[in-house]
């Protein structure tokens, strides 16, 4: 069967291999120049953090991003098991409290234990929380990846070639293309991020500070550069980022550690989410033509299981959830 | 509850930022019976009419959008933003907010009567965002606001009301006005104390949207007020010092002796 992907962020290349390992005869359409050029992806902060996620997310995303965690380290080098560790300033400890409250499997760290994780945060934080289930990855090798994976397994990936879903080639299309998919049920969160780079500080693995007004989180990647994450704004402006936003990550990148002052700032950008109004993804199929679509800030976490599903519709099975209930 | 001559059959506002989804707002605004939701020109947009989309999930859930100026830190950055307001939003009605302090977020009154003045000038319908202080609502009325809405306590701090001796006098100064506690509130009880104490009605925001389970909350916060409001409305008992039997005590002629005995 020869199947149409278009659009190669996390959704569309997760796709694609997932379909070529099925030994579909794929062709994966972008229009940029470039892999990633444009993804919201590319700007991610590859988490892969179900249980974080669920403290304010859909319950229902825990089980497939657990799964995505060993989807991703059987395809893509560097996938990190170290977990997660959440910290609160001294004054904010309800917030933690509540974020226990509200997600499963952290264990409480005391200050020791934190230093003990993450030595460069020694004396900074007296309460934690670790998720040691969780990992993380850096997006864009893990888009390379599967580019290449794609390749090997006989799949074409067709960079600036911008192709329409209802005109595209193929017995199936499969339309992952986000918010350039243009469906009227699609929002867009804004995001902003910024990339830094210092020897100062090492860390093992994604923290996340929570505050009221600025939560932030901080994901370690190989040679001394971080990404800060991200603003969460009700936004379709594709402009750059704020002054207000990037004064804000870089406030709270210096709370979590007075180091990343000195930090040379090597990238700052803003992306946009695309999002169904229950911020839940959908795989969905209408005559040849499969969308998948509003992954909003679970295209690591979720595009495998997305995958999965958009490749049960295009090879003509029941979704995957239907066959085991 | 009379706002600029229009009544609104609900007594509960209800912010629209931070909720876990658009899905979750509208199911929480429809469990809180509001029948006014406030929106965020500044923060949520990053640019002009770029939060168009979010605005028009709220706008489908057919409540009534008090657009407000959250976020402006000087008079001018709030007049700019209620006049891009009432432009997306076609209304002249405009929650005004004018900070004064980036920590506490409390209103710098002073910026506060200024913006009013200029606003009302122009035909805007201002509900002010404003301390207890009775001079500054004196300010505020004679600079053409008719909707106070003074602080419980700071915003998202969920203290409940920090001074009610203070939201006393400022029911008592203006009986006729309308007055809704907007900031502070955490708990239902505290929505139902400022009810008890006669205010109009009440804004919410995070106490719902940051709710483990916001839907559940707003219909608590619904309850509340509602029972707050009816408390007030059917003239409330006062404390006293002394003990008053609910049925007439028989047998103790001499009550009130005996602890002297």
């Amino acid at each position: 069967m020869e199947i149409t992907v278009i659009g190669a962020g996390v959704a569309g290349l997760a796709t694609a291999v997932t379909l070529a390992e099925r030994g579909a005869a794929v062709t994966l359409h972008e229009r940029s120049q470039t892999l990633g050029e444009n993804a919201a992806s590319w700007l991610a902060g590859g988490m892969l953090a179900p249980y974080c996620e669920a403290e304010s997310a859909d319950p229902s995303i825990v089980e497939p991003g657990l799964a995505a965690i060993g989807w991703w380290a059987e395809r893509v080098p560097d996938v990190v098991r170290g977990g997660t560790l959440v910290v609160a300033p001294a004054r904010e400890g309800a917030d933690l409290d509540r974020f226990r409250r509200r997600t499963r499997r952290g264990l409480p760290l005391g200050g020791a234990e934190i230093a003990a994780l993450e030595p460069d945060l020694a004396g900074r934080f007296d309460r934690g929380l670790h998720f040691p289930a969780e990992a993380h990855l850096d997006p864009r090798r893990a888009l390379a990846a599967l580019g290449e994976r794609l390749g090997t397994l006989g799949g074409t990936l067709r960079l600036g070639s911008p192709v329409e879903a209802e005109t595209a080639t193929g017995d199936v299309v499969v339309d992952c293309r986000g918010i350039g998919a243009g469906d009227p049920g699609i929002r867009s969160v804004r995001g902003e991020m910024l990339v830094l780079r210092t020897d100062e500080i090492r860390l093992s693995r994604p923290v996340r500070l929570l505050h009221p007004r600025f939560p932030v989180y901080v994901v370690p990647r190989a040679g001394g550069r971080f990404m800060v994450g991200a603003t969460m704004i009700e936004s379709e402006a594709s402009g750059g980022p704020t002054l207000r936003a990037a004064v804000e990550l870089m406030s709270a990148a210096y709370a979590l550690h007075p180091a990343f002052a000195e930090a040379e700032v090597i990238e700052m950008k803003a992306g946009r989410r695309p999002a169904f109004p229950d911020n839940l993804p959908r795989v969905e199929r209408r005559g040849r033509i499969v969308s998948v679509n509003g992954l909003y800030r679970h295209g690591f976490l979720l595009g495998p299981d997305c995958a999965a599903r958009a490749a049960d519709l295009a090879l003509g099975h029941k979704a995957r959830k239907e066959i085991a209930a | 509850m009379d706002i600029y001559g229009e009544t609104i059959a609900s007594r509960l506002m209800l912010g629209t930022a931070r909720y876990p989804s658009p899905e979750i707002l509208e199911r929480a605004i429809a469990a809180s019976g509001a029948g006014i939701v406030t929106v965020s020109l500044r923060r949520e947009a990053a640019g002009e009419r770029a939060g168009r989309k979010f605005w028009d999930l709220v706008r489908e859930t057919g409540v009534r959008v008090l657009p407000n100026t959250a976020g402006c830190h000087s008079v001018r950055e709030a007049v700019t933003t209620a006049r891009m307001a009432r432009e997306v939003f076609g209304t002249d009605w405009i929650k005004l907010e004018v900070i004064g302090d980036a920590d506490t977020l409390q209103p710098d009154l002073f910026g506060l009567v200024e913006a009013t003045r200029i606003l009302s000038d122009e035909g805007f319908k201002v509900l002010a965002y404003t301390t207890e202080d009775l001079v500054a609502a004196d300010r505020l009325v004679a600079a053409g606001c008719r909707v106070l809405m003074p602080w419980g306590s700071p915003i998202g701090s969920a203290r409940g009301l920090n001074n009610v001796y203070g939201l006393r006098a400022l029911r008592a100064r203006f009986p006729d006005l309308t007055l809704v506690v907007d900031a502070g509130i955490g708990v239902p009880s505290h929505a139902a104390q400022a009810m008890e104490l006669g205010y109009d009605g009440v804004l919410l925001s995070s106490a719902v949207a940051l709710a483990g389970d916001p839907v559940k909350m707003a219909e608590a916060f619904r309850l509340a007020v509602s029972a707050g409001r009816l408390g007030f409305e059917a003239d409330p008992l006062h404390p006293r010092d002394m003990a008053e039997p609910s049925t007439p005590v028989l047998g103790q002629p001499l009550l009130g002796q005996a602890v002297f005995a």
